[in-house]
This record gives C-alpha cells, structure tokens and sequence, in this order.
C-alpha cells in the first residue's frame, strides 16, 4: 500500500491498491510510538472514569474469582494446589490469566470501539489492538501487588525465581496480542466474534490450569495441554513465585512457540485485512 | 525536482454494497452473499481520477452530494484504499475530515489537547509549545481541567478547531470542517484557514459546500461529479460553471414564459441582477450591482409603480425601491410594449450573503398588481476593497444586514488625546 522514503526535505508516499501479504511496516509502528503512548494512556485513564469504586475494580474482580474458586473448587471439591495454601494457588494464576483474559476482550473489540478514529484519520491501526492490551497493565500491576502481599499474609514466602516473572508477563502479553490481533481484525466484518468472545474466554479459563493443578494431566496429554499458550504461563507463574515445583521447560517451549506464531500470523492477517478496515466497519 | 506536490494518476474506487452492509443484516442472508456465485453490486466512488498539483496552492473541492469529494480525501489520507490507479504525494499530509477527532468526553480539556494532538499526528513536544496558542485561540482558559463532556458545543467545537489549526503540515487536507459551529466562529476558522493558506506556503486541499468560502480562498478548484472530474481549473470558472449546472436558487435571475405575474395591463417578464464582471448569481461588493425588470405593458395605466423589495433568506425587508422614487412629481407613465427598467444598487453597499430581490408593481399606493411573486436570489461576497477590513473573512467582519461605506469627516480634534468625547466634544 505504501512506500515512504525520507528525505531530507520531504518525504515521498506513493498510495497505490495492494494485494497479498504485506510487511508489518514496523518502522511506521515505531515513529508513531507516542500515538500508542496515548492511545495506552487514554485506556487506562477512561477504565475506570465514573465508577465509584475506581481503580480497585482491578484488584475486586480477581479477589471476587478467588473466593469462589477456593469456597467450590478448595473447600468442597477438595482440589490438590501443589502444596500450597489453595487460595495463593488460585490467586497465583488468575492475576496473569486476567491480565491476558481482558487484554483479549478489549483488544478484539478495540476495533470496533474506535471505528470514529478508524474511518477519520491515518495511522498505523496495529497502535489500536496494542494499546488495548498494554492497558492492563496498570491493572495487573496493582492485582500482582495484592498478591505478594496475600503470599505473605499465608506465610508461603517468595521465591528468588520471581526475578522471572517479566519473562511470563511478557508471553501473557504475547498471547493476548495474537490471539486479539485476529479476533479485532475478524470483528471488522464478521460482528459474530463480539458474541463469542465472552463464551470463548470463559471456555479458555476451564481449559487453563487456574482452579486445578496441571499435574492432574499426564503424558503426553500434559505437553500437548500447552498448545493452550496460557498454561506456560500460569504453570511459569507458579514456578517463580510460589517455587513449588521444578521448571516447566517443555510446557514454555510449546506455549512460547505457538504464542509468537498467534502473534506473527495475527500481524500479518491485520495488515493483510487493514485496508478494508475503514470501508468495512 | 518537480514542483507538483500531488500527481494522482487514474486514481479510481470502488465499493462493493453487495458486501458492506453485512454487518447490519441477518445472519443467514450474509452467508448467502458469502457463498453466492452473482457479483456484488459495485458503485464507483471514484473513476479514473488524474490531477495535478503544485505545491502552495489551495485548492477546492466542489461537488453535489455522491460526487466522490469525502472518498478522494480518504484515499489521499491513507483512510482507505483505491482500487485502481495511484497518487504520488510530497511531504507530510495532515488530514482534518472532522474536528475533534479521538476526543474523549470524559477526558478534561488539556487530557484531550494532548490525545487530539498526537492522534492528527503532532509531536507531544509539538503541542507543549503550542499550547498557550491552541487554548487562547479556543478561549477555554478556565475549563482546561474540566471533563469535555461538560463543555458546551460550541466551546467543545472551539477547542477540537484550535488543536486542529495548529497542525503545521506541508499539505492539509479539509472535509466540511467549517460547516459547524455558529456563524461567528465559522468565520473564524475561515480566517484563520485563510491565514494558513496565504502566511505560509502550505498546500491546501478543501472540500465546501460554502462557495463562498470557497471563492475566496482557493487559487484553482475541482469539481467532481458522478466519480469523475468535470472540471479543474481557475476558481471562478469553475464555481459559475457549476452553479450554472446545478442551482437555480441563487442564480441572479428569474424568467418567465407563460404564468408570468401581472395582469392584462401589465406583466413582468424577467428580473435579473448583473455586474460588470460576473453573471452566476455571486456577486462582488465592490462592483456595481444592477437589478434589471423587463415588462410588456399592453395598456398605457396612469400612476404606473414599478420596483423591488430586497429581502434577506429569512425574508426580513431591507428596502422597497421604486422608479417613482426620483420623480419630484406628476404621474409616472410606462409606454406599451416591452419596458427595462435598471436599478443600480451602489458598490460598497451590501454585506456578505444571500439576498432576493422580489418584484413589486402598484398602481399608486392603491392597488397592488405584483405582490409576492417569485424573484430572485443572489450572494454577495464582502470585498469593498478599500481596508482589509472589509473582508467576509475577517473573523472580526462587519455584522448587519448591509454594510455601507458611509462618509465620515472630523469635526474638531482634541489638542492631545484624540478620544471620541460625545456631541458637545
């Protein structure tokens, strides 16, 4: 669709029809970084606006899931929790899986949800579905907050092996983006994934090891679990923090691979759609 | 290195309606668009487009409603995709297709400066420099920090313009952006658009329906019609030439063939408005403007009144005038057969907009023999030439109905301090 060559004076573009596969155009991604700043920033600031109880939503929701999941799942059903205290083993998992759960539900609606931008200005609509899902950060930020101090409330202790814990944010993150780069482009035209995504999500929540342990699984059902790029990262979740086990090495090799190959082939699914965006949605 | 700043080569568009509704409509009738064999309905928004232009011009875009004005702005903002053909742009292109774009209600009003600013594609350091500028020339001193979603429209509209005025392009790039907003403010943004275009040696691409807005400010204007450019050249042509094609409401003139108003003794056959330079029903003030009626009177009536009322859109009476008006005394007579008479209404007169001139014929003050019969209409562009302060574009332009230039002479001056006292001064 577009070549921009700088120059020193004046830069070139040349609007002509594109066809096929197109190249992500990282680079615009880039120049137009502070857009994405913005776009994150007005995400987070607008969360919340004209709720009474602000930004504590953020810690209510997984605070609320915890204690359901402990009361039916801990108590009555008598879940095993790696050995630790089941609600710091629930609350463990659903700080991550909530951060990718919205940044999912916000990022395939982002879309839609700015339709007014879309159809008005130019910029590179990757920034949209991004901006979507570096939103709750915020959010996991002050939900992980909660959950050290909850660790340390139940007496388990921090492992030293939290120092990783970036390396999972980042998969969730990962994840999130790829799976919400396909569903956001997908909605342009088909209005169906709105109405989906819910059920979807709360499918994925059952099919990732957030009530149960993963060891309920065994071989090789247990490394073809991962294919679900969630429980590399609930599982690397817990090992970091809790440290109640050793490493799931093959569980993040799987779940890393299919979550950068969501990512890759969702960009370039976007861009290949993009341009039908505007006359589309 | 050309000097061309724009070169679109048989740039075309189109869209598939078979396709673009499927959102809204069932979800079985969609599947079977999807899977159907037949072609979806196709309609050129654009066909073959070729233009040319150089930088620091403005140019016009003028059009009826359908003619493709808003999809040519969106191909060459990059908002959407042509389907065939290309343009080949110089420089960085910002695009204005509504005010406010991005605007966040619950967001305050420096939230958005900032969001809006960055969103048409200013540096953030950009707008910090800028920002005194953007929130004096919007007047929103003391509602920065207030949501936008408790501004009035008007202030909202002020503020979305400001932040847009101070987007500094090499090639702008305006749809309609003007027509909202009360009059006052509207001639504000004319100003302030004016400025840009004539300060700076910026490109300007401008859709209106405001022609006269248009007649002002842009160097060369395109027309399009149906998807297809019928004419692109210099201003003045091309806006008679389409208010010739198109409207008859303000075409400075009315005709008349077989329901013409009157009676047996007397019927009015045309009224027109002319000045020596134009014909297409807009009109300069600083020309003589001329009313002209032709009548054929078949019986020579005593006391014969013939003459107009000039009215304004909303129909408020500015004056009657007749050809009595002049004749110390005695009965005026008009001789049978065909009768012109022409009225001049002095240059420097009138202000800017629409105005009608409607027929009246009377025997005496006695008996009315045309009375609100059709006439017609015209525009004036406020141009007297002699300050710039006499400029429809001037935000500060003249209120009132008319705008006459009236004599003015000093009686006495003050020794020192040249202040207006009051009569007995």
């Amino acid at each position: 669709m577009l070549n921009s060559t700088q120059g020193l004076a004046s830069t070139v573009t040349l609007i002509e029809p594109s066809s096929g596969w197109l190249g992500l155009n990282l680079g615009e991604v880039w120049a137009r970084r502070e857009l994405l700043y913005f776009l994150t920033w007005r995400e987070v600031k607008v969360r919340y606006k004209q709720t009474l109880l602000g930004a504590s939503w953020a810690l209510l929701q997984p605070l609320f899931t915890m204690v359901i999941f402990s009361l039916f799942f801990g108590r009555l059903a008598k879940m095993p929790s790696d050995g630790v205290p089941y609600p710091v083993f629930a609350f463990t998992a659903l700080v991550p899986w909530i951060f990718f759960s919205n940044g999912l539900t916000q990022s395939s609606n982002s879309l839609i949800n700015n339709s007014q931008l879309i159809t008005k200005i130019y910029f590179p609509r990757l920034l949209v579905p991004t901006a979507a899902v570096l939103g709750g950060l915020i959010d996991f930020v002050l939900a992980f907050g909660l959950l050290l101090l909850m660790i340390l409330w139940y007496g388990v202790g921090i492992h030293p092996n939290i120092i990783w814990t970036p390396l999972f944010v980042l998969l969730a993150f990962v994840s999130s983006l790829g799976a919400g780069l396909w569903l956001s482009a997908l909605n342009v035209e088909y209005r169906d994934v709105r109405h989906t995504v819910p059920f979807l999500v709360q499918m994925w929540m059952f099919a990732t090891p957030i009530a149960y342990p993963s060891s309920l699984l065994h071989e090789p059902w247990h490394t073809l679990y991962a294919l679900n790029p969630m429980v590399g990262v609930v599982e690397g979740f817990r090992w970091a923090i809790l440290g109640s086990k050793t490493r799931p090495d093959s569980l993040l090799l799987v779940s890393s691979a299919i979550s950068i190959t969501w990512l890759v082939t969702g960009a370039l699914f976007f861009r290949r759609t993009e341009k039908r965006f505007a006359d589309l949605i | 290195m050309s000097d061309i700043v724009i070169r679109a080569r048989q740039l075309s568009k189109r869209y598939d309606l078979g396709r673009k509704g499927s959102q809204d409509e069932g979800f079985p009738s969609s599947l079977r668009k999807r899977f159907s064999r037949e072609a979806p309905e196709e309609f050129w928004a654009l066909k073959d487009i070729s233009f040319e232009v150089p930088g620091g011009q403005v140019i016009g875009i003028i059009g009826n409603n359908g003619a493709g004005k808003s999809t040519l702005l969106k191909v060459l903002s990059r908002i959407t995709e042509p389907t065939g053909g290309s343009v080949e742009i110089r420089g960085r292109v910002g695009s204005l297709l509504e005010v406010g774009t991005g605007f966040h209600p619950e967001l305050t009003g420096r939230e958005n400066i900032y969001l809006n600013g960055v969103i048409i594609g200013m540096q953030q350091a950009d707008i910090r420099k800028k920002f005194a500028d953007i929130v004096e020339f919007a007047g929103v001193e003391n509602f920065l920090d207030t949501p936008v979603k408790r501004y009035s429209s008007g202030m909202y509209m002020r503020l979305a313009f400001s932040v847009a005025a101070h987007l500094d392009p090499d090639i702008l790039i305006i749809d309609e952006v003007l027509a909202v907003g009360d009059a006052s403010f509207q001639k504000k943004c004319l100003g302030k658009l004016h400025d840009v275009a004539t300060q700076s040696k910026r490109t300007v691409l401008f859709v209106s329906h405001n022609l006269q807005a248009v007649q002002s400010l842009c160097d060369q204007v395109i027309h399009l019609d149906h998807g297809r450019i019928v004419a692109f050249g210099d201003t003045r042509t091309v806006v008679g030439r389409y208010l010739e094609t198109t409207s008859t409401a303000v075409a400075g003139s009315h005709y008349w063939d077989h329901d013409a108003p009157g009676n047996d003794e007397i019927r009015l056959k045309s009224i027109e408005v002319k000045s020596s330079d134009n014909s297409n029903g807009i009109y300069s003030s600083s020309q003589d403007l001329t009313v002209e009626m032709g009548f054929e009177v078949s019986v020579d009536v005593p006391g014969l009144r013939v003459g107009f009322d000039l009215v304004t859109p909303e129909g408020v009476l500015i004056f009657r005038t007749y050809q009595t008006d002049t004749v110390q005394k005695g009965f005026s007579r008009l001789g049978i057969g065909p009768n012109r008479w022409r009225c001049t209404l002095p240059a420097g007169l009138l202000n800017a907009g629409v105005y009608t001139v409607l027929p009246k014929v009377a025997i005496d003050d006695t008996h009315w023999i045309i009375d609100g019969s059709a006439g017609a209409a015209f525009e004036v562009v406020l141009d007297h030439g002699i300050s710039p302060y006499w400029n429809s574009l001037d935000a500060s332009s003249r209120p009132g109905l008319i705008a006459p230039i009236l004599d003015w002479k000093t009686v006495s001056v003050p020794a020192r301090d040249c202040v207006i006292q009051g009569w007995e001064a």
